[in-house]
């Protein structure tokens, strides 16, 4: 059989980049979270905020870890599987990259040691100013990866040689059409997210009877955040999806599963598409909704993929799921939200022990909708890695096939292991519960292991 | 006057690597003296000791490559694949020891699986790079301004030697900073740890001092010429008396001596390479003015340098500060 380098290249990079923004997306929303809930213990003085803080704190080390150990990865990978893209677009991306390890890593890096491991080393002023230097660390990274990303999308402010882009103004390079949408999407993915890790976990230690008190501080904390957030969400979903359906009309007609360009476009809620027939089988649809969304005109006309030939198109069948996947996630978790809010509002939210295990499972959503969204972003664009300009099969580094899938296996099989290993100590301190924080493990005095946030 | 923007750029991105060597060098140093230090309480200090430091250390290493990427495109894309299986080694070895820190201590039946990962992790990761840099200095095969030769062609007896050398830097820096932050008799190994380190250290550059001008007649010539020859002698004569002073620091228990030692060492041991292949940026095919992006994108990311820098070496500072003293005996309830 022979192997296919390009196939390959993006295959190992997207399952390094996929692993890697599951943590993230977790780090962003729960260092926000523990800042809000830092800055509440200060201004009450209540024991339980500073449970919950270290609570989630010892949660959100494990994560940032798995965040960092995979993010070193990527800086390398980019050269290592596409250095003929490293090299074209360098003068663009470049600083953009550069600018997020000056401005977000180290700041991150500089106060993360005060944030899990300085309670008694510094004052609770400084330490809550540590906790928001890391809070905005993470935002400050998703800015500008956010920026190279959306450069890529819809590149602007450059010139192009054909060999190399060159800079001609940065801040349209950084402020390029699809950015401001793709930043706020990916921000507020990353709290609702959160939230529902957070709504996800203490609805559990509610169930379980542990440390009660924080429990139900946390479970409203997770639904009031959510209930607010997941329409916000929806709402710049759709302006990111008429920002898309301007710039790459081609990735709309994708997720949307439509082939020719007509008005009137049904919005398909079941098809299997087949690239080969340029055609859909089983469709299911609902009359003219698809216009309606994307042009707010029931005889809307909505372009299609044979706007353009074969080889511009982008692997249908995994854009158009991709998409169904992450709306049907974002709706339910608007409707869980409001469900749990209107129980909080009415009084029987701790009462109905099916909402709340309706809950726990509903902790995993937000990963699994960001991982179809990126999914959609980055398969959607293809066959182009600079939108429009440059291949993804231009880009891809000289190295031998082989070389790539072996390294490519060790990945999946360090990363697969990694993954349970952090799970599995993620539940462990999640069933110890924010009472147990400050417990000494059997047998142990004076030299206390300096784990995370104790 | 106009800046010559390559020529700063490779003064910040060898200070971004000098700063990763010499910091996360100390800290993956702890993970390779592991082993002789089997005892549980010993290890927890150990970790203690560096667990607040280890990702702002790391962080110059995305630094370098970052940098690398925007500053010396031209170098970046062609010693990544080049590179490539030392790179993924190193990453995944990284990867290891790095969760490691919160994983340990969340680990009871498991622990020795955690001890090892982060053990293995630091070890391989450090004879990696020293890998990656003998590849480095042997030279790349370069056609057109991409890599042009074989995905084995690192793999050399003199690769083999520099990343034997590199993790035996690391482990007299780790046994340095053992010294410092450690007491009783895991400070009393530290110091014969470092003995045997420092040794290995003079033996391999030694070799790699005489075996590099022999193979490289290039770097011959910078070394062994008049009037280099004279200009140059200090560098060597120096790093005698770094040895030494080591030596001395050790052998009469100095608590800051052989991490400073140490530090000599590499920073001597970084500007002998420096004048060896200067002015090369992928050896000894690619200059530095050749592998350089335009210059808008230089400028704008040496403003932010100079900006930024600053204030990343005093909350670095600030960080150290916050956790001086000896690990493992006040602060943790």
């Amino acid at each position: 059989m022979e192997l296919d380098p390009v196939l390959l290249a993006r295959t190992q990079f997207g399952f390094a980049i996929s692993f890697h923004i599951l943590f993230p997306t977790l780090t962003i929303g729960l260092s926000g979270f523990i800042l809000l809930l830092e800055a509440l213990w200060l201004r009450t003085g209540r024991e339980a905020y500073l449970r919950l803080a270290k609570f989630w704190t010892r949660l959100f080390a494990l994560a940032f870890g798995m965040g960092v150990v995979s993010g070193v990865v990527l800086s390398y990978l980019l050269g290592a599987n596409f250095s003929r893209f490293s090299a074209a677009t360098a003068n663009v991306l470049g600083p953009l990259l550069g600018y997020e390890v000056l401005t977000a890593f180290f700041l991150e890096a500089g106060f993360l040691g005060i944030m899990l491991f300085g309670w008694n080393r510094v004052g609770p002023r400084l330490h809550l100013f540590a906790t928001a230097m890391v809070a905005v660390g993470t935002l400050i990274s998703a800015f500008w990866i956010l920026a190279a990303n959306s450069w890529m999308q819809t590149p602007a402010g450059h010139t192009f040689d054909g060999a190399r882009f060159y800079v001609a103004d940065w801040w349209a390079v950084i402020f390029n059409p699809s950015f401001p949408y793709r930043l706020m999407h990916m921000s507020m993915a990353a709290y609702v997210t959160a939230a529902f890790v957070v709504a996800a976990v203490s609805a559990w230690h509610l169930l379980k009877g542990r440390d009660v008190e924080s429990a139900r501080l946390g479970l409203r904390f997770g639904i009031g955040l959510a209930a607010v957030l997941a329409p916000l969400q929806i709402f710049i979903g759709d302006l990111h999806g008429l920002n898309v359906q301007e710039h790459q009309p081609v990735k709309i007609a994708a997720m949307e599963g439509l082939w020719e360009t007509r008005g009137a476009a049904p919005l398909l809620l079941f098809a299997v598409p087949d690239q080969k027939a340029e055609t859909n089988h089983f469709e299911i649809g609902v009359p003219k909704l698809a216009s309606i969304i994307l042009k707010h005109d029931a005889e809307g006309v909505v372009k299609g993929l044979k706007e353009v030939p074969p080889q511009d198109r982008p692997f249908v069948f995994q854009v158009f799921w991709a998409f169904r996947i992450m709306v049907g996630i974002g709706l339910a978790m608007l409707a869980l939200s409001w469900l749990g809010a209107l129980a909080w509002w009415r009084g029987w939210l701790e009462r109905s022990r099916l909402l709340l295990w309706t809950f726990v499972p509903m902790g995993g959503s937000g990963f699994l909708a960001v991982l179809a969204g990126w999914s959609v972003a980055e398969t959607g664009r293809q066959p182009w890695i600079v939108y429009g300009l440059m291949r993804t099969a231009d880009a891809v580094s000289p190295v031998a096939a082989g070389v790539v899938l072996s390294s490519l296996l060790a990945f999946v099989a360090v990363y697969a292991a990694l993954f349970v290993a952090w799970l599995y100590y993620s539940a462990k301190v999640i069933r110890r519960g924010p009472d147990a924080g400050d417990t000494h493990e059997p047998g142990e005095q004076g030299q206390r292991p300096m784990a995370a946030g104790n | 006057m106009t800046l010559d923007l390559p020529l700063i750029w490779a003064g910040i991105i060898a200070f971004a690597v000098l700063m990763y060597v010499l910091l996360d060098g100390f800290d993956l140093g702890i993970g390779i003296l592991f082993p002789f230090n089997p005892d549980r309480r010993d290890r927890d200090v150990m970790m203690n000791s560096i667990a607040p430091e280890w990702d702002g250390n790391e962080t110059w290493l995305v630094l370098g490559g970052g940098g690398l990427l925007a500053a010396f495109p031209g170098a970046y894309a062609v010693l990544l694949p080049a590179l490539y299986l030392p790179i993924i080694v190193m990453l995944l070895a990284l990867v290891f020891r790095g969760v490691a820190f919160e994983f340990r201590f969340k680990a009871e039946r498991s622990r020795a699986v955690w001890d090892t990962a982060f053990a293995a992790g630091s070890a391989l990761a450090a004879l990696s790079q020293g890998v990656v840099l003998g590849g480095f200095i042997q030279g790349v095969n370069v056609v057109n301004g991409e890599f042009a030769g074989g995905s084995f062609d690192w793999c050399t007896p003199f690769a083999l030697m520099t990343g034997l050398g590199v993790a035996s830097g690391y482990a007299l820096l780790g046994a340095g900073w053992l010294i410092v932050k450690a007491e009783g008799g895991l400070r009393e190994r530290a110091y014969r740890s470092a003995r045997i380190a420092l040794v290995c250290v003079a033996v391999f550059m030694a070799v790699v001092s005489l075996w590099t001008p022999l193979e490289h007649g290039f770097v011959a010539a910078r070394w062994f010429t008049l009037p280099n020859l004279f200009f140059l002698a200090p560098v060597p004569l120096l790093t005698a008396a770094a040895l030494l002073y080591g030596w001395v620091a050790i052998a009469r228990q100095h608590n800051w001596g052989p991490f400073i030692a140490g530090l000599l060492l590499f920073l001597l041991g970084y500007l002998g390479l420096a004048i060896s292949l200067w002015p090369f940026a992928v050896p000894y095919n690619v200059t530095v003015r050749q592998a350089a992006a335009a210059d808008p994108g230089l400028m704008l990311m040496m403003v932010g340098v100079v900006v930024i820098m600053p204030l990343v070496l005093i909350y670095t500072a600030h960080n150290y500060w916050v956790f001086r003293g000896k690990t493992g005996h006040d602060g943790y309830h």
